[in-house]
C-alpha cells in the first residue's frame, strides 16, 4: 500500500515537470502559431515560411553573439529586426510581384520560399547544431514538486509580453484595426482608402518577428539549426488550426494544448510519439472541427 | 469637376461598360439608373479603380485619376459607399467611422479635427452614437446603411458615391437616409453620384440622370426631364403602358 503511494506521488510529480515543459513549449508554438493567423487573416495565405522565420531568430543571434561578439541583449534585438526585415523581403520578392495570384499558387511559393532559406542558413551556417546561453543562467528552480528552469521563465514572460503588445497593436492602434478591416472585407478596405498592399507586408513583417522571438526564446533550451524550422513551423500550424486561425486567444489556447498533451504523451507513453501527437490532433480538428476548438462555426478572424 | 470620357470596362470577356461618357458639376446630384446589370455598379466601381476601365479616361478636378488603386483614389477625394454596405463586421461602429478617416490619420491630420467630423456624423446618424461601442454586424440594415456613409464621409469626399442605398430597407429608413442625402449637399455641398434601382426616387431628388442599359447611357437629361420620359416611365417607374398610352 505504501509502496503504491509512494509510486503515485512520483506520478503526480512527473506530471507537474510534463505540465511546466508542455506549457513552455506550448507558449512558443502559440507564438508562431500567431503568426500563421496574422498572415492567413491578412491575405488567405498559409505561410509555410513561417517556420524559416523561426530558425532565421536563431541563427542571426548566433550570429550576433559568435560573429559580431555583441552582448545577449543586443545580439536578439539585432535578430529580431533583421528577421523581421527578412519577413518584409519575402513578401516583397515573392507574393507582392505576382499578378493576380490564387491562394493555392501563393502557398506553394511560400514552401518554396521556405525551401530556399533553409539553403542559404545551411551554405551559410553549416549544418550544424549550435547551443545559445539561456538568458540567465541554467540552474533550476524548484515550484512546488517541479523544477522549473530560468529560461522557461523568460519564455512565459516574454510570450505574455509580445502576446499582449500583438493584440494592444490590433485593438487600439489605427494601423492595426486598418489591418482587421483588410481581413474583414478586403475590398470595402481599399474603398476608405485602405492599402491592401502594405497592410499585407506589414503582417509579414509582424508574423516574421513574432516568429524571430519564438526561435530565440527556445533556442537555449532546444538548440538551433538550420532546419529547426520545419518541425517548429508545422507545429505552429497545428496551434493555429486549433485555434480557428485566430489572432488572439484562440490560437494561444490551441498553442498550450498542443505543448501539453505533447509532453505528457512523450512523458507517459513514449517520447517517439511526441510529433505524432500534434499531427494526430491537426488531423483530427481538420475532420472533425475544421473552423478550430474554440470558435463557433462563423466567427469573425483577428 | 468629374470628366468621364469613353470608358470601357471588362469583367473578364464581359463588356460591362461601352464607351460611357458623363460629367458631373460641383454641388450637383446626379443619378444613374437602369436595371439589374445595366452597368450602374460597375460604372462607380470604375471610378473607383476597384475594376479599372481598360480604355477612356477620368479626370477628377482637373487631374487624372484613370487607372489609380482604390486608396488613391479616395486620397483624391473620391469615396464610395459600397452595394450592401461592407462594414467591418468584426469591427465597433466607432471604429468603423474612425477607419473612414484612415488617410487622414496617415496625413498626420489632428485627431481633434477627426473627432469632430465623427461627432457630426453621430449629429447626422444619431443612432450610431447609441450603437458605436457594438459590433458592426450586428446592426440592423438600416443603420449598417448609415454605418456605411458616415464612413465615406469620414474621409471628407469632395465627390460621394452612393451605389443603391435603399437596397433592401423599408420606406421609412430610406426616407431617412434620403434626408440626410439632400440634407449633404444643401449644407455641405457635397457632390454625389447616385446609383438606384428605386428610379422614382432617385429622380426626384437628383438634378439631372442617366439612363443606362446593357453597359451603354441611353438617355440623359435633367432629372424633372427624365422623370416625364414616356420609355423610363415605361421602363423604370413601374407605369403600366396602359397608363401611359392613356394620357
Amino acid at each position: 500500500m505504501a509502496c503504491l503511494k509512494q509510486r503515485n506521488m512520483g506520478l503526480s510529480d512527473q506530471i507537474a515537470q510534463y505540465l511546466v515543459s508542455g506549457l513552455s513549449t506550448g507558449a512558443i508554438y502559440a507564438l508562431i502559431g500567431i503568426g500563421f493567423a496574422i498572415i492567413y487573416n491578412g491575405t488567405e495565405i498559409i505561410n509555410f515560411a513561417q517556420g524559416e522565420m523561426v530558425m532565421l531568430g536563431g541563427m542571426f543571434t548566433l550570429f550576433g553573439l559568435d560573429v559580431l561578439k555583441l552582448p545577449l541583449p543586443v545580439a536578439i534585438l539585432m535578430a529580431v529586426t533583421l528577421t523581421t526585415l527578412s519577413g518584409v523581403l519575402f513578401e516583397r520578392l515573392t507574393i507582392r510581384p505576382l499578378k493576380s495570384p490564387t491562394p493555392l499558387s501563393l502557398v506553394i511559393i511560400t514552401i518554396g520560399g521556405s525551401i530556399l532559406i533553409r539553403g542559404i542558413a545551411m551554405l551559410v551556417g553549416g549544418k550544424d547544431t549550435h547551443a545559445i546561453p539561456a538568458f540567465s543562467g541554467s540552474d533550476p528552480l524548484s515550484i512546488g514538486s517541479a523544477t522549473i528552469l530560468p529560461q522557461h521563465l523568460w519564455i512565459f514572460a516574454l510570450t505574455v509580453i509580445a502576446i499582449v503588445l500583438n493584440k494592444l497593436f490590433f485593438q487600439y492602434s489605427i494601423t492595426g484595426k486598418a489591418m482587421r478591416a483588410c481581413a474583414a472585407n478586403r475590398r470595402a478596405a481599399g474603398l476608405v482608402g485602405i492599402d491592401v498592399r502594405r497592410m499585407v507586408l506589414f503582417s509579414f513583417a509582424i508574423s516574421a518577428g513574432l516568429g524571430s522571438l519564438a526561435g530565440i526564446i527556445v533556442a537555449p533550451l532546444t538548440m538551433t539549426s538550420y532546419d529547426v524550422g520545419v518541425m517548429l513551423g508545422l507545429k505552429g500550424f497545428c496551434a493555429a488550426i486549433i485555434g480557428g486561425l485566430s489572432g488572439g486567444l484562440g490560437t494561444v489556447l490551441g498553442g498550450l494544448l498542443l505543448g501539453v498533451l505533447e509532453s505528457l504523451g512523450a512523458g507517459l507513453i513514449s517520447s517517439g510519439y511526441k510529433d505524432a501527437i500534434a499531427f494526430i490532433i491537426l488531423l483530427l480538428i481538420l475532420f472533425i472541427r475544421p473552423q478550430g476548438l474554440f470558435s463557433r462555426a462563423q466567427t469573425e478572424r483577428v | 469637376m468629374l470628366k468621364v470620357k469613353n470608358i470601357n470596362t471588362y469583367y473578364g470577356k464581359v463588356h460591362a461598360l461601352k464607351n460611357i461618357s458623363l460629367h458631373l458639376g460641383e454641388g450637383e446630384i446626379v443619378a444613374l439608373i437602369g436595371a439589374n446589370g445595366a452597368g450602374k455598379t460597375t460604372m462607380l466601381n470604375t471610378l473607383s479603380g476597384v475594376t479599372p476601365a481598360s480604355s477612356g479616361s477620368i479626370n477628377f478636378l482637373g487631374e487624372s485619376i484613370t487607372g489609380l488603386a482604390p486608396d488613391r483614389i479616395v486620397k483624391n477625394g473620391v469615396s464610395q459607399v459600397p452595394e450592401g454596405r461592407q462594414v467591418f463586421k468584426g469591427l465597433t461602429v466607432a471604429d468603423n467611422l474612425e477607419l473612414g478617416a484612415y488617410l487622414r490619420f496617415c496625413s498626420r491630420e489632428s485627431k481633434d479635427a477627426i473627432r469632430r467630423d465623427m461627432g457630426h456624423i453621430y449629429e447626422l446618424f444619431p443612432r450610431l452614437e447609441e450603437r458605436r461601442k457594438q459590433m458592426a454586424g450586428t446592426l440592423s440594415g438600416g443603420e449598417q446603411q448609415m454605418l456605411a456613409i458616415g464612413r465615406a464621409l469620414m474621409a471628407k469626399p469632395k465627390l460621394l458615391l452612393l451605389d443603391e442605398p435603399s437596397m433592401g430597407l423599408a420606406p421609412l429608413v430610406v426616407q431617412e437616409i434620403f434626408t440626410v442625402i439632400e440634407r449633404l449637399r444643401r449644407d455641405e455641398g457635397t457632390t454625389i453620384m447616385l446609383v438606384e434601382q428605386n428610379a422614382k426616387a432617385a429622380l426626384k431628388m437628383a438634378d439631372r440622370g442617366y439612363v443606362l442599359e446593357t453597359g451603354k447611357v441611353i438617355l440623359e437629361g435633367p432629372a424633372a426631364e427624365l422623370l416625364e420620359n414616356r420609355e423610363v416611365q415605361r421602363a423604370y417607374l413601374g407605369k403600366d403602358k396602359k397608363e401611359i398610352w392613356e394620357r
